[in-house]
């Protein structure tokens, strides 16, 4: 029996990339994410691993590409600002089919924004974030349980289909503390990886990870291999989680933080009889288009909540049937914008079909 | 049974160490918590404040629109989140720092103390927030004082722990404050 542990949710992240076996951590300051490399300068030495405050951000995603090349488990974190800078070495990775951990604690934006919570950077993450023409894998915790969960997850996920993997949350999932069970870490069947960087000395023929495709044909048939992963993504891992939809009215909508406070705005609406659930989706990509073209033949409504003007919101029409109606409620990050359950329920009686 | 406590003050009064403590005394009572900090990117000085909340079950939302009991530790924190405060609810003051109209607060119960006052008086102003955890746990019966002495353990790093009586007194003198006015 492992005993319960109250910790913040970005500890949580940090405990669980030890537990996965993270080899190398590499990363650069910046609020709200800061206690994840600060843990891990204590404590990933010690589990035998290598901790290195990088000269910026994308000096740390560099890393973790020479990292995962050499094949080590490898990861960094970072928050909008940090995150933008990191794009560049993102492409790469997805260009070089390499796996590696990207944690984002969002903060508000653009620019440099401030430190409290936002979701505007689900565009960015969901749509690959850099130039070229590729997802990443991006998983949404709505606790401080699934931010150790899913972190492990992420590795796993990223390292079976080779593709770099993203944990997305915002200011309040990773400051926040709850008590977790530290779990160990899931059995996976995972292929060797037969790909990484290997010389000729070593007797076997020579491996070269690189993005750089000039061969007739190769580029094309690399996006056409990776267009068929993204569909073995889509069809095996897309996760949800459902509370009361079975005989919803209405069927809100959201990921992380804002699913947390609109649940509690849903268990209000049910006390007061009224038929409303909820559907959240914890892998952003892929995007859990199905549940939501199956929940919309039942329900009359959708209502998506967002912490921004509105960008979920896109994938939720485009996944649910032709004339389903959805209807958004939303407040652009900043202080003092962050919605309340009370606030959400108001919006509920407003649309209630 | 689910409560929930707002916590706001300026950095440097300890609001984040009283939501920690509060914290943990619900988990040694075998509660489930959600703590939820928020505070601008000044290190003293900027608006600090965090609320908890505590539960049987699912804590549900970090976020909360009426919180059912309030402590306010500066006049900046009373004057912009006081009228909050769910109705049939409990305001808690800190009244050597904040000047409150009980009459700006309908149906919620004004709970004066002296905090400032109360901490100086037992040697160190920043006992503050232990006062304040003191006067919680008499105003809303959530935590006994014992599990909020058994959270000082935790919530202190190990160098600090030669404070515990001072601060187990602070929290003493802090109920106390409630229980004596409660009885006039």
């Amino acid at each position: 029996m492992i005993g319960k542990q109250f910790v913040k949710g970005n500890e949580a992240v940090a405990m669980a990339a030890i537990k996965a076996g993270v080899r190398c951590y590499f990363g650069y300051p910046i609020t709200p994410q800061s206690d994840i490399p600060e843990y891990l300068s204590r404590e990933l030495p010690r589990n035998g691993g290598t901790f290195i405050q990088a000269e910026s951000e994308i000096g740390a995603i560099n890393m973790v590409l020479g990292a995962s090349a050499a094949g080590l488990r490898a990861m960094t974190s970072s928050s909008g600002p940090g995150i933008s800078l990191k794009q560049e070495g993102i492409s790469y990775m997805a260009g070089s089919e390499l796996p590696g951990v990207i944690v984002d604690i969002m903060r508000q934006g653009p620019g440099l924004g401030g430190i409290d919570a936002s979701q505007a950077d689900y565009y960015q993450a969901t749509r690959g974030g850099g130039h070229g023409g590729y997802r990443i894998i991006v998983l949404a915790p709505g606790s401080v349980q699934e931010m150790y969960d899913l972190t492990m997850l992420a590795f796993d996920l990223s390292d079976l289909y080779r593709i770099p993997a993203m944990v997305l949350a915002d200011s309040v999932l990773g400051q926040m503390k709850e008590s977790i069970t530290p779990n160990r870490r899931p059995v996976c069947a995972l292929p060797p990886k037969d790909w990484a960087v290997r010389g000729w000395a070593e007797g076997s023929p020579q491996n070269v990870v690189k993005s750089l495709k000039l061969g007739d044909g190769e580029m094309e048939k690399f996006h056409w291999e990776m267009h068929a992963r993204y569909q073995l993504l889509a069809d095996r891992e897309s996760r949800w989680e459902e509370y009361r939809t079975d005989d919803a009215r209405l069927i809100v909508t959201a990921f992380g933080s804002t699913a947390r406070i609109s649940r509690t705005a849903v268990e209000t609406a049910r006390a007061a009889g009224m038929k409303v659930g909820l559907l959240r989706p914890i892998t952003l990509v892929p995007f859990p288009k199905k549940i939501y073209a199956d929940l919309s033949r039942r329900c009359k409504l959708f209502l998506d909540i967002e912490l921004s003007t509105g960008q979920m919101i896109d994938d939720v029409r485009l996944s649910v049937e032709r004339d389903t109606e959805v209807a958004f409620y939303g407040r652009p990050p900043g202080a003092g914008s962050l919605p309340t359950p009370e606030e959400i329920f108001e919006q509920i009686g407003k649309v209630y079909p | 049974m689910r409560h929930d406590v707002f916590i706001a003050g300026y950095g440097g009064q300890g609001v984040l160490l009283a939501g920690n403590l509060l914290s943990y005394a619900a988990i040694h009572e075998g509660r489930n918590v959600s703590f939820f900090p928020a505070y601008g990117v000044e290190k003293r000085g900027g608006a600090a404040m965090c609320t908890v909340i505590i539960a049987d079950g699912d804590t549900g939302s970090p976020v909360v629109g009426h919180p059912s009991v309030a402590i306010m530790l500066n006049q900046l924190s009373f004057d912009k989140y006081a009228a909050k405060v769910k109705p049939g609810g409990f305001c808690i003051v800190n009244s050597s720092l904040v000047e409150a109209d009980t009459a700006a607060l309908p149906g919620v119960t004004l709970v004066r103390v002296p905090m400032n006052q109360i901490a100086i008086e037992l040697g160190d102003a920043r006992m503050v927030n232990m006062v304040a955890c003191g006067a919680y746990a008499a105003v809303s019966g959530a935590l006994a004082l014992p599990s909020l002495q058994e959270a000082l353990q935790k919530a202190l790093p190990a160098r600090n722990h030669s404070f515990i009586p001072a601060n187990v007194k602070a929290m003493e003198a802090g109920a106390e404050q409630v229980r004596s006015a409660q009885g006039q």
